[in-house]
């Protein structure tokens, strides 16, 4: 039970980083549909990078470096793949449905030729990343399932936290969030509707990058697995699953990991019925989706001009 | 940059253009495709380190090498366009279906199902009308859903569409680990219940039935009363219901006629092509259709040429990653840099730059 817990945990703050980042990108107005290949591209980033870093050490790692090295590329690749977003649907005012999913296409391209090229077993970086808390075998199940996981996981939860009060408790959160729901109106009152949505982009990508990151250095011990995409599309279920909150992402996103590994713990279970227990995320998510669209509770909906893009001539 | 044209002092601003001469939207999309193959070659050339025109050569080898070969251009061809075709009515009312992929795989699944349970106790011409019922309607269920909560509660269609995908799919592997007696999963190929060969070729039913589709399709959307509700629909909603159109109704019909294009491409993946169905038998064909109806502007005659285009990257390029030893995900590489440049070029279309001082610059 503990070590279903623990695994809940590690697979879930995959999607919490997915979610988070496609949550800022999405109260900026922006249906990014690329978050699956930013989050394989922030994969094969970091793990290139740590590849990189860990040839060119030798024997003399330092671990701090060896974690914060794949983290900075990780953010990087993620940051370039929202650049490329940002610039098609703002600048270039392109249809951003179409826009993601050609970058989703692009990525996974890019990060299987990355991995490609490499080999796809990081089991040397990986193990700086699952570095445990030192005291957590003494505390017992207590320890297992708070202290027990690697940086990755409380970096998740942090970010988390810290994106639920910046969009809830500050002017920039109002800023962004206003331009999500009518970027005229934020416009006219002085909000650089452009700059905003670049920046969310931007930065959501660069998180929802890291949950790449965590699903194959944490969750997988550094074995690579080409289904990175498929935890891509769940991470976007769990932002409608969470209604457009970071921190119910925290509990969702627990719930998501459950869900997804619970075939594998639940005794008498067929081989078959597994399949069908993997189906459970998404069909919780179409409830989800149908119930707050027929409660039609104004905090609990997509933000109003979610997928619309914005000219100022043509308001 | 990031706000030009938007911020109070830039010195250029942007306005929508007036409709453009035909041969200076071909000749900017065409630019744009140039644009992307110099930088798809430079790409290639810096990673393989080989001249780019033995790059296309090997691209055109891909492609056209054989005459197996270009049947099997033909063929992908023909199964994308009519992917592509089913998307199209749904996309042109402004309802976003990303769930092609999951209502082709519904049809995928339910003419395996009639194939397999039914096909020794029917003759053929009753199997292979069975066959078309049960994959049509598995789309038109698939499609409906989303649909339904949709008109009646405004549900978020591209999330709902989605999240169906993934459902299909998990049904798909539920339906081969329970079905499939040696629990390998993998379903061996049932060739004898396929649909008839015309002239002895392996695809040329396939590629009769997507171009009287394509015409099919050509017609409803510009010359019937419907294809013009759904235009109207998808250009404004509240001028729609001011000129009498039941919303509602447009919606659900539109999205019935989509629902069955896919089961009738999943009937010709699995009675046509493969005989056998696995959970990426779409392999992202469901997602390529959306660029290849968005970049022929919903136009199904223009469709066969972005189709073209997309398959023969796809096949070309696969070659070049084997003929130079590089990895297969080059083509996806490859097709996302092209598609990339063309979303772009749209923009030199639709609006041009111009100076703050009325003085006209080149776009």
């Amino acid at each position: 039970m503990v070590a279903f817990i623990v695994s809940a945990i590690r697979l879930g703050m995959t999607f919490l980083f997915g979610s988070t980042g496609e949550t800022i990108t999405e109260k900026s107005g922006h249906l990014n549909l690329g978050i699956p290949g930013v989050m394989c591209v922030g994969a094969s980033c970091g793990c290139f990078a740590e590849y990189l870093y860990l040839t060119a050490a030798k024997r003399s790692v330092e671990p701090i470096l060896a974690v914060l090295i794949p983290i900075l590329a990780t953010l990087l690749g993620g940051a370039l793949m929202g650049l490329i977003y940002s610039f098609l649907t703002v600048t270039l005012r392109c249809n951003q449905n179409v826009t993601g999913l050609t970058l989703t296409t692009f990525g996974v391209g890019v990060s299987d030729f990355m991995i490609a090229k490499t080999g796809a077993i990081y089991s040397k970086g990986s193990k700086y990343f699952t570095a445990a808390l030192p005291f957590a075998d003494d505390l017992g199940w207590f320890g297992k399932i708070f202290f027990s996981h690697g940086i990755l996981i409380y970096l998740a939860i942090a970010i988390a936290l810290i994106s639920s009060f910046v969009l809830s408790k500050t002017r920039i959160g109002l800023n962004l969030r206003s331009v999500g729901e009518n970027p005229a109106t934020a416009d006219a009152a002085g909000i650089n509707v452009a700059r905003y949505r670049y920046m969310a982009t931007c930065i959501g990508c660069a998180i929802a990058g890291l949950g790449g990151l965590s699903f194959v250095m944490d969750y997988l011990h550094g074995n690579w697995e080409y289904c990175i995409d498929a935890i891509g599309w769940l991470a976007i279920a769990l932002v409608i699953f969470t209604v457009w909150k970071p921190n119910l992402g925290i509990i969702g996103s627990i719930v998501f990991g459950a869900l997804y590994i619970a075939s594998s713990y639940i005794t008498g279970v067929s081989f078959a019925s597994k399949e069908l227990f993997k189906m459970l995320p998404y069909i919780v998510t179409i409830v989800v989706l149908i119930f707050t669209s027929i409660r039609d509770k104004k905090e609990n909906q997509p933000p109003q001009s979610l997928g619309l893009p914005y000219f100022r001539e043509e308001r | 940059m990031a706000g030009m044209g938007k911020t109070k002092h830039s010195r250029i601003h942007i306005v929508k253009r007036e409709a453009l001469p035909w041969y200076y939207r071909v000749g900017v999309r065409a630019l744009a495709i140039v644009a992307a193959l110099i930088v798809t070659a430079v790409v290639i050339m810096l990673l393989t380190h080989k001249n780019p025109i033995q790059v296309y050569i090997s691209m055109l080898k891909g492609a056209f090498g054989t005459e197996l070969r270009i049947w099997s251009l033909l063929q992908n061809i023909a199964i994308l366009l009519c992917i592509s075709l089913a998307v199209t009515p749904a996309f042109k009312m402004r309802f976003w279906n990303c769930g092609a992929e999951g209502q082709v795989l519904v049809g995928c699944l339910a003419t395996t199902a009639v194939m397999m349970f039914l096909g020794d106790s029917l003759p053929l011409p009753l199997l292979w009308t069975v066959m078309l019922i049960a994959a049509v309607g598995a789309g038109i269920v698939w499609a409906l859903l989303p649909a339904v909560t949709k008109s009646l509660w405004n549900t978020n269609e591209t999330l709902f569409t989605l999240m169906m995908n993934y459902v299909a799919t998990q049904l798909v592997a539920f339906f081969l680990k329970t079905f499939v007696k040696n629990g390998s999963g993998v379903l061996p190929p049932m060739p004898e219940y396929g649909l008839p060969r015309l002239l002895n070729k392996d695809y040329l039913l396939n590629i009769v039935i997507v171009v009287v589709l394509t015409v099919l399709v050509y017609i409803y959307l510009k010359y019937t009363k419907q294809g013009y509700e759904i235009a109207v629909v998808g250009e404004s909603e509240n001028t729609a219901r001011y000129i009498g159109i039941n919303v509602r109704k447009v919606v659900i019909r539109t999205l019935v006629v989509s629902g069955a294009l896919c089961g009738v491409a999943g009937l010709l993946l699995v009675g046509g092509t493969n005989h056998t169905i696995s959970t990426t038998t779409v392999d992202g064909r469901g997602f390529t259709a959306i660029m290849v109806s968005w970049l022929a502007k919903f136009d199904p005659l223009y469709m066969v040429l972005t189709t073209f285009l997309i398959v023969f990257l796809d096949r070309g390029t696969q070659q070049v990653a084997t003929d130079f030893r590089m990895p297969n995900a080059l083509s996806d590489i490859v097709t996302g840099i092209i598609l990339l440049f063309i979303i772009g070029c749209e923009f030199f279309l639709q609006y041009k730059i111009v100076s703050a001082k009325a003085g006209k610059e080149n776009a």
